[in-house]
């Protein structure tokens, strides 16, 4: 996940460990290009709830986020000045990255963290305004924010500045783009099926990938959830040796010192498996945005289908005028065509018609031309652009999810030490009983 | 029913007693021949006092025996297991210093039987259940022939250790007799206890005139003990119980980074890793599990059955000190035949105070032996929890490793570029 800048230059919250991953992403992201992210920390610092009333006038309880910006300038100079700041809700962040996914459909465009609570181990609150969910939420939509501000293409857009600059406003102007159509067309072709003829193999392979990524990590989360799940079980069973050691430890004379303060142990390692599993989740959190990016890289890859498909059918278009005109202006006609039936049957148009015919056909064709040249144009600037971007996507996933095992495994240790000190406490209570 | 105190023979012969007759049959002397220990209650008191004091030198065990080499035996009319019964020994009243004996599980009853009924206030360690309860398919499955061995071989290890009951002369015969059954006479034996238990229920619901203060307080550990023991039990199996659950669940989970892997390039190689080490850690947890099993759950179930032995056991103390207040008010209220009725009375009262001096020393030591096993394994098993976690650490620790050097390489790598 992309390190929040704030954790190392403000240095407030300090129960994050700096992710070496983190670390470097952003300053990948810094390197690339005139990224936004050089030139503005960006972070989402609070959640407060807010009131008010909705669409359809029903009054709702709703999350609000704090976006502080600050240039880098300020920062580096250091000086203490306060961060520019806004508030904004999930549903923009939606907005915001629906403007995105359509205006650039080459770019693996990162996920915003999850609607609602998934993949979810039973004791873990499923409610979006648990306070654990909501934490969770902020740091994700603060980890989108880098990730898109620090993408070199991404980075240059306007209405990301003004996201994150304008608090009042914001949507009109996104609407004012005229996003919305394309995003209703846009949605329409992703599920649609068309049969391609020629497709890029690489874009092929890389669909085919997303499918496997996709399937594999929401495999990985549920199964997680269940041994989560379990081994909650195993802890909390311990917190009855707690209670039972203490009523024991009330009838014996020897040993009960010894059963008391094993008892308490007992509870302690109960109780402690509750911060493991929170903790755990944001592993989890790292699944779920690379599951949430599987889909992501589909769209750009279906994209790619799409923009061939328009090509082929401008030039097969463009063929059958061709065609047209031909049989037009040589009389054979080799095609089928009502005009030959009517022809045949009623006898040949007056030449006046045929001109005009001819004429309409001609201007026909050159808009076909253009046509297929536009389409050929933006087919292969997708594929390059595309490419591209995955390529960067790639490498990112792996770092980051290289990362996350990495994570996982610090976890697994930190409950081994955890572990190790609780049963040796309570051994040394055994042998004094 | 007989005053006279019955001259208690030990060599093996069953006595000859009516069914109606009061079944008890004890000592003030619980000796057998040749025993250098001292007769009299207090003296036999101070002997178990001592022995609470100093523990009990290892290097003066004298007798050691073991149980193993479970064997099925197939006869016409039944099936079942014969175990090996090895004996060695310094003690003179053994003719020789080993011996080898095959018994199956009845001879073991019989024994017990026969050690309760000599020493009815006297702690004997209880055997294995003959059943178990929850849902086994087969009687003589590898995991019950497994336990009952080594719960026979506790059982006959703690009467060895008894400073009273290893003396005894139905031990020897168990140990050494080549052919157990002419000792075992099927008769008033078990009929004896059956008698003496419904009798024994019989006087507590009577009641007694007033339990002794040490006895009451020992009545409602009995009671405490019970209980807790069994909740620690039901405890631990229910961890068992959830980590086998657990351990399914990573059965699943492990083998979903090794898919995973089948699909990816640079990243392959530390999902693998990953599935590498949630298997390794699958594997720690089902030892641990069996550990609990092996060691912890076994013991616990002992003590469980020694609670239900203490509690028969003050039964027939108070039994004992019922059948003495009832004969004393008999003798009050009667006018003639008070001579006689005297020695009766006389006689019940030192029986009535032998078995409690025996109660009270046995119960020192027993409570010195439950402190000692329940302590061993409870820091057994907290060493094995130690254990556990640190095999883990291990595991995940060597994949940081892996990974670190992977990434320096890349890095190198990169800088050479």
């Amino acid at each position: 996940m992309a390190e929040d800048g704030r954790d190392e230059l403000l240095g407030t919250d300090g129960d994050s460990e700096p992710l070496v991953a983190g670390r470097s992403l952003r300053n990948k992201g810094v390197e690339q290009g005139c990224s936004l992210l050089r030139r503005m920390e960006i972070c989402v610092a609070e959640a407060e709830k807010r009131s008010g009333r909705n669409t359809v006038n029903m009054q709702e309880i709703f999350t609000v986020y704090l976006i502080e910006t600050r240039s880098m300038e300020a920062v580096s100079e250091g000086h203490n000045s306060a961060p520019d700041s806004l508030w904004r809700r999930y549903s923009e962040f939606e907005l915001l990255r629906s403007y995105l996914i359509v205006t650039y459909p080459h770019v693996v465009v990162a996920p915003l963290p999850e609607k609602r609570a998934e993949f979810v181990w039973h004791k873990l609150s499923a409610d979006n305004m648990d306070p654990d969910f909501v934490e969770r939420r902020r740091v994700g939509l603060e980890n989108f924010l880098v990730r898109v501000a620090s993408h070199s293409v991404l980075s240059n857009d306007k209405i990301l500045y003004h996201f994150l600059t304008e608090e009042h406003g914001w949507r009109e102007v996104v609407y004012e783009t005229g996003f919305q159509a394309k995003a209703e067309s846009r949605l329409r072709a992703l599920s649609a099926t068309f049969r391609v003829r020629n497709t890029d193999k690489r874009f092929m392979d890389m669909k085919h990938y997303s499918d496997e990524l996709q399937s594999h990590t929401s495999q990985l989360l549920r199964a997680r959830a269940r041994v989560a799940d379990r081994l909650y079980g195993v802890f909390k069973v311990h917190g009855n040796y707690g209670r039972v050691f203490s009523e024991w430890s009330a009838i014996e004379k020897e040993m009960g010192d010894g059963l008391q303060s094993a008892g308490h142990h007992m509870d302690a390692y109960a109780a402690s498996i509750d911060d493991i599993l929170e903790e755990e989740e944001h592993y989890a959190d790292q699944l779920k945005e690379y599951l949430s990016y599987a889909e992501a890289l589909r769209a750009v890859c279906r994209k790619h289908e799409l923009t061939q498909f328009e090509l082929e059918m401008a030039s097969q278009d463009l063929i059958s005028k061709k065609q047209q005109r031909e049989e037009l202006a040589t009389g054979i006609v080799r095609t089928f065509s009502f005009k030959g039936m009517t022809n045949k049957l009623f006898g040949q148009e007056a030449p006046e018609q045929r001109e005009a015919r001819l004429k309409l056909l001609e201007e026909l064709i050159a808009e076909g031309e253009d046509t297929v040249k536009e389409k050929t144009v933006e087919c292969q600037e997708h594929v390059e652009r595309a490419w591209v971007d995955m390529q960067r996507f790639e490498e990112q996933k792996d770092k980051d999810l290289r990362e996350a095992l990495i994570n996982y495994a610090v976890m697994q240790i930190s409950m081994c030490k955890k572990g190790i000190q609780v049963w040796s406490n309570a051994k040394e209570c055994f042998i004094k009983m | 029913m007989s005053g006279q105190t019955v001259p208690v023979d030990y060599s093996g012969h069953m006595l000859d007693l009516d069914e109606d007759e009061d079944l008890e049959v004890f000592s003030k002397a619980p000796v057998a021949d040749g025993n250098p220990m001292p007769n009299s209650p207090s003296s036999m008191v101070n002997q178990f006092r001592l022995e609470e004091d100093e523990p009990q030198d290892v290097n003066a065990k004298d007798l050691f025996i073991t149980v193993d080499n479970p064997e099925s035996h197939i006869t016409a009319i039944e099936t079942f297991i014969m175990y090996r019964v090895l004996t060695k020994t310094t003690r003179s009243e053994f003719d020789s210093s080993e011996y080898e004996v095959h018994r199956r599980y009845q001879d073991f009853l019989w024994l017990r039987s026969r050690l309760e009924e000599t020493h009815p206030t006297l702690i004997v360690h209880p055997l294995p259940e003959k059943f178990v309860m929850k849902g086994m398919v087969e009687r003589f499955n590898d995991d019950f022939i497994h336990t009952r061995r080594k719960a026979l071989h506790r059982f006959l290890n703690k009467i060895s250790e008894h400073p009273i009951l290893s003396y005894n002369q139905h031990f020897k015969v168990f140990l050494t007799a080549e052919e157990l059954t002419s000792h075992r006479k099927q008769g008033p034996g078990f009929l004896s206890r059956m008698g003496e238990t419904v009798r024994a229920v019989a006087n507590t619901v009577r009641g007694l005139k007033s339990r002794p203060e040490e006895f009451a307080a020992m009545q409602e550990y009995v009671d405490d003990f019970s209980n807790k023991i069994c909740t620690v039990d039901k405890v631990t199996q229910r961890i068992i119980k959830e980590e086998r659950e657990y351990l399914d669940e990573l059965k699943q989970y492990g083998p979903m980074y090794g898919q995973w892997a089948e699909s990816e390039g640079n990243l392959a190689e530390p999902l693998k890793a990953v599935a590498s080490c949630v298997e390794r850690c699958g594997k720690e947890t089902e030892e641990h599990a069996h550990h609990l099993s092996e060691v912890l759950v076994p013991t616990l179930h002992e003590y469980i059955l020694c609670a239900e032995t203490l509690k028969a056991v003050m039964r027939r103390r108070d039994h004992i000190q019922a059948e003495f207040e009832a004969k004393n008010e008999a003798l009050a209220s009667r006018k003639s035949e008070q001579e006689a009725l005297q020695e009766e009375v006389d006689g019940l009262s030192d029986r009535m105070e032998g078995s409690n001096e025996a109660l009270k020393g046995d119960w020192f030591r027993w409570k010195a032996g439950m402190r000692t096993d329940l302590k061993s394994a409870f820091v057994s098993s907290a060493e094995k929890n130690v254990d556990y976690y640190e095999k883990c650490l291990a595991v995940w620790e060597s994949f940081l490793l892996s990974q670190r050097a992977e990434s320096s390489d890349q890095q190198d790598g990169e800088d050479v570029s």
